[in-house]
């Protein structure tokens, strides 16, 4: 096995772009991360998304993208794990260059959402749940989301504004980052006169449908230093699974892929969470934000929206999340997300992260969360 | 009319003279069959009438019933069907040691408002229920006396031999053009009954007529959505007219009279009709009145007659008997002569007056909505 | 139109059919032949008695496609008494009449309709209990919970 580095990042803004096509979009981030990593060629693509065939009617991503980027001969393919898709395919290209099957690697996640009016794109998102026995009910990703919020706050004894910082802190953090969808802040009060989505989830207890493109590329750590001042090290990108359906889980509210992910990356990294920096979580819903700091183990059971109340989150807290607005203010491309975060935890890393810096970052992690907790990919990342 | 009492004696002397003991018009099996379970079901909304005398009339209308029970979004004459059916079901398992639903020999669904044209109900009633696949599944249709036509087949398939059980439904969720007289009192609701040999029966089957005649006083072409009607047409010459010789038939030939019944069930497109043709028969109020629901829960149309029994059949006591008419437009009569063997068991199972009594009114716009009345494509 | 995809899982559907694990009793709905408890094959035919708990709850107001007609709608997860979880809505309530632990039993409903020419689809709900809960001893709750 060789060690791997993260040589080059590149992302699109996040928003509605009614004028970018899915290629387009993917292009973007690729060519940004290639020009970032001073590349000409990569060996092999892998592109991470979920509903291009959903939503656009295109499926085939891998040679669309490579054959549009002028890539056209090299190994390319689509990797899909609902809202983890992306990291998914940061994990296909790890393989890839840590078993030396591949030098340089792109993994880009895309998602294009809004060429489909509101329902589509809400059934689109819905496939990442059990299509038989949940999807079949009218349970949106939303309400899967929502029934674990009403029985989180049952059993816990927390209320709705309770959650509000999650939100809160990922808009205020959504200001520096240029290619933010909602860079602006938002109020307690806001967040209690939001418009009800599946209650108790309202409008700022989520993320938004958004387009959106972001790209890693993957070096052997030996060969880094030949393109970029400042490598990456991946320490660590494990992947666990868990039941599709919220139902089947023993505890619904326990998040035991995530876990599993979180504890299979903390020993292949050899750390546990005392020795992680800054921690990109999937903050799809407020609720999601709770149960990853529980599950990764940054707070005992029931005790994640402590960690809000306190304000443990920010950027100087204990443990900052969604240090570049996360998904609820950066956006949520879904099949996209997960490079996000990455190259978020990357500009920490590298200290490109201007006013949202995180003093001293030395180790950064992302979690990208599938479905209600079915496919959870943990990358842990080291400044060198 | 009728035939005349003279035509009727000598005709029946003559059928009697050649057939031996088969009577002339009365249908009464050869085995004794009963009913061994039975179940209701009606939805829990109602929409005030006034409501629509406002909207439609200025208040000009005095509605003829004063609430109407409309099914939710979710609900068709397959899904009340199958509540109703599942009381029955209940209800059975509780009087008839040897009854299961994969007995039922036959599930039968009359009805003017099927979820499909082609495709039956009962497929959906009997898989449901777990009487399918040995089993005969089938449709009815005679407007509101859909029901009962099935009710005299099930007595003759159960009587026969050709099933240990046989199950009837008379469902509905009328439909009536907004602002039409329809409108005011097309309501929605179920009633099952389970049939089986007598002895074990709640109550038995002590005869039946049917009376039919090609008389349009109400119909529905296909592919339209509302049914037209011939206005007063529909009273005399339709309703009354095979009612009371349906009835008068009935009790000629079981030689019974109308203080030898204890309950008296008709159909019920208002409150006026059945209480008219009751006392046009002989029937007093108190027979009527422990039947009588439309005024609660409107005209349920092939769930009619067979709700009001089933209100009865709550309250009966061993040896009473209940006389029961349906009318169905187009047009046609089944009259019932039931005698009750024991009271009804109503573990786990709601009885017909505590579904009348539970209401969620709505609004004729949100009405309007629960009946897909607004254009939405 | 899915009309095999439907017809497969009738029986769950109409009258809430799981299994029941031979090696060790466990309740499962939905069916998916391998016990969860015990792993052992699992594909013994069970009946639910439809009653349960509702575990959670929300009131979806953005549907998806297919579903739109029907906002605003209740979604539970109901804990059945013979142990599972199972996801379906509520029906013949209103959402300020729900809360957690709530007895509702099954009933069969129209789930969606495949538009105006397709087939409909029938499939189990729940709804608050028509006639009282019997009493239950509270061990065997307990102990369905568990499993």
């Amino acid at each position: 096995m060789r060690e791997v580095a993260i040589i080059g990042i590149g992302q699109t803004p996040v928003g509605e772009h009614w004028d970018r096509s899915l290629r387009v979009l993917a292009f973007e981030a690729l060519s940004a991360a290639m020009r970032d990593a001073q590349l000409e060629r990569i060996d092999a693509l892998y592109v991470g998304n979920m509903l291009s065939g959903e939503l656009t009617g295109q499926e085939h991503l891998g040679a669309l993208i490579a054959d549009f980027a002028g890539l056209r001969g090299i190994e390319a393919m689509k990797i899909e794990a609902a809202c983890s898709s992306a990291a998914a395919a940061l994990r296909v290209g790890y393989i890839a260059v840590a078993g030396g099957i591949h030098d340089i690697v792109a993994c880009v996640g895309v998602e294009k959402m809004t060429d489909q009016q509101g329902s589509v794109a809400t059934s689109g998102l819905a496939t990442a749940a059990d299509a038989e026995y949940e999807a079949l009910h009218g349970l949106s990703f939303v309400g899967i989301n929502a029934l674990l919020m009403r029985r989180y706050m049952h059993e816990h004894g927390y209320k709705k504004e309770d959650f509000a910082n999650f939100a809160i802190n990922a808009h205020r953090n959504a200001v520096n980052n240029p290619n933010a969808m909602f860079p602006y802040p938002i109020s307690a009060q806001q967040f209690a006169e939001a418009k009800p989505i599946a209650d108790p989830i309202n409008l700022l207890d989520s993320s938004p449908i958004a387009d959106g493109a972001a790209c890693v590329i993957l070096a052997p750590l030996s060969m880094a230093r030949e393109f970029t001042d400042k490598p990456v090290r991946v320490r660590a990108i494990a992947v666990a699974t868990d039941t599709v359906a919220l139902h089947d889980r023993r505890d619904p509210l326990y998040l035991e892929g995530a876990a599993i992910s979180a504890q299979k990356a903390y020993a292949a990294a050899n750390v546990g969470p005392s020795d992680i920096d800054l921690f990109e979580l999937h903050d799809a819903f407020t609720i999601m934000s709770a149960l990853s700091l529980e599950a990764a183990g940054f707070a005992r059971r029931g005790r994640g929206v402590a960690l809000a109340l306190e304000d443990e989150i920010s950027v100087r807290g204990r443990i900052p999340i969604t240090t570049m607005g996360g998904l609820k203010a950066r956006g949520h491309p879904v099949g996209a997300t997960g490079l996000y975060q990455v190259v978020e935890v990357v500009q920490q890393l590298r200290g490109e992260a201007g006013a949202n810096q995180v003093p001293n970052a030395q180790l950064g992690m992302a979690q990208n969360i599938g479905g209600s907790g079915a496919t959870v990919v943990t990358t842990i990342l080291e400044r060198i | 009319m009728c035939m005349s009492q003279e035509q009727h004696t000598a005709q029946a002397r003559i059928s009697q003279t050649i057939l031996g003991n088969i009577w002339e018009n009365l249908m009464r099996p050869k085995a004794s069959v009963g009913i061994v379970g039975y179940g209701a079901y009606i939805p829990r909304y109602r929409l005030v009438t006034q409501e629509i005398s406002e909207v439609w009339s200025g208040g000009n209308v005095v509605p003829p019933v004063r609430e109407k029970a409309v099914p939710g979004l979710d609900e068709d004459v397959a899904t009340m069907s199958l509540e109703a059916a599942r009381n029955a079901v209940r209800r059975a398992e509780q009087v008839c040691a040897s009854f299961t639903p994969q007995r039922l020999g036959a599930v039968w669904v009359g009805s003017e408002s099927h979820p499909y044209a082609v495709k039956p109900t009962g497929t959906i009633v009997a898989e449901a229920l777990g009487a399918t696949p040995y089993t005969q599944a089938a449709d009815w249709q005679f407007a509101c006396k859909a029901g009962t036509e099935a009710m005299q087949a099930a007595i003759g398939f159960v009587s026969s031999g050709m099933a240990p059980f046989a199950l009837v439904i008379g469902a509905d969720s009328a439909q009536g053009r907004p602002g039409d007289a329809l409108e005011y009192t097309a309501g929605a609701g179920a009633a099952a009954l389970i049939f089986g040999a007598a002895d074990e029966a709640l109550v038995e089957i002590e005869g039946s007529v049917s009376y039919v005649t090609d008389t349009p006083d109400f119909w529905r072409r296909p592919h339209e959505r509302f049914p037209e009607h011939a206005g007063r047409f529909t009273g005399e010459p339709a309703y009354f007219h095979h009612i009371t010789c349906a009835v008068q038939a009935l009790m000629r030939e079981l030689q019974l009279a109308p203080q030898d019944f204890a309950f008296a069930v008709f159909h019920q497109p208002n409150v006026k009709f059945p209480l008219k043709v009751g006392a046009d028969l002989g029937f007093k109020r108190e027979q009527i009145l422990p039947g009588l629901l439309v005024n609660e829960i409107g005209n349920a149309y092939a769930g009619s007659s067979l709700l009001g029994l089933t209100a009865v059949l709550d309250i009966a006591q061993p040896g009473q008997r209940i006389l029961m008419a349906s009318f169905g437009s187009g047009a046609g009569s089944d009259a019932f002569c039931l005698r009750v063997r024991r009271a009804a068991p109503h573990a786990g199972v709601w009885t017909t007056r505590q579904y009348v009594q539970r209401r969620v009114p709505v609004s004729y716009a949100q009405y309007s909505r629960l009946k897909g009345n607004y254009v939405m494509s | 139109m899915e009309v095999a995809r439907f017809w497969r899982t009738r029986h769950q559907r109409y009258q809430l059919v799981g299994e029941v694990c031979p090696h060790c009793g466990t309740k499962i709905f939905p069916p998916r032949d391998v016990c969860p408890a015990c792993e052992g094959e699992a594909k013994t035919p069970f009946t639910f008695s439809g009653r349960g708990e509702v575990y959670s709850f929300t009131t979806i107001h953005s549907a998806p496609a297919g579903f739109e007609k029907y906002v605003p709608y209740v979604v539970a997860l109901v804990r059945l008494e013979e142990g599972p979880l199972v996801t379906a809505q509520l029906t013949d309530v209103e959402e300020k009449d729900v809360y957690i632990g709530m007895p509702v039993e099954m009933v069969t409903r129209v789930l969606r309709e495949d538009g105006e020419r397709g087939v409909i689809v029938y499939g189990y709900k729940f709804r608050p209990r028509l006639l009282q809960p019997e009493p239950q001893p509270q061990r065997e709750l307990e102990a369905a919970a568990m499993a």
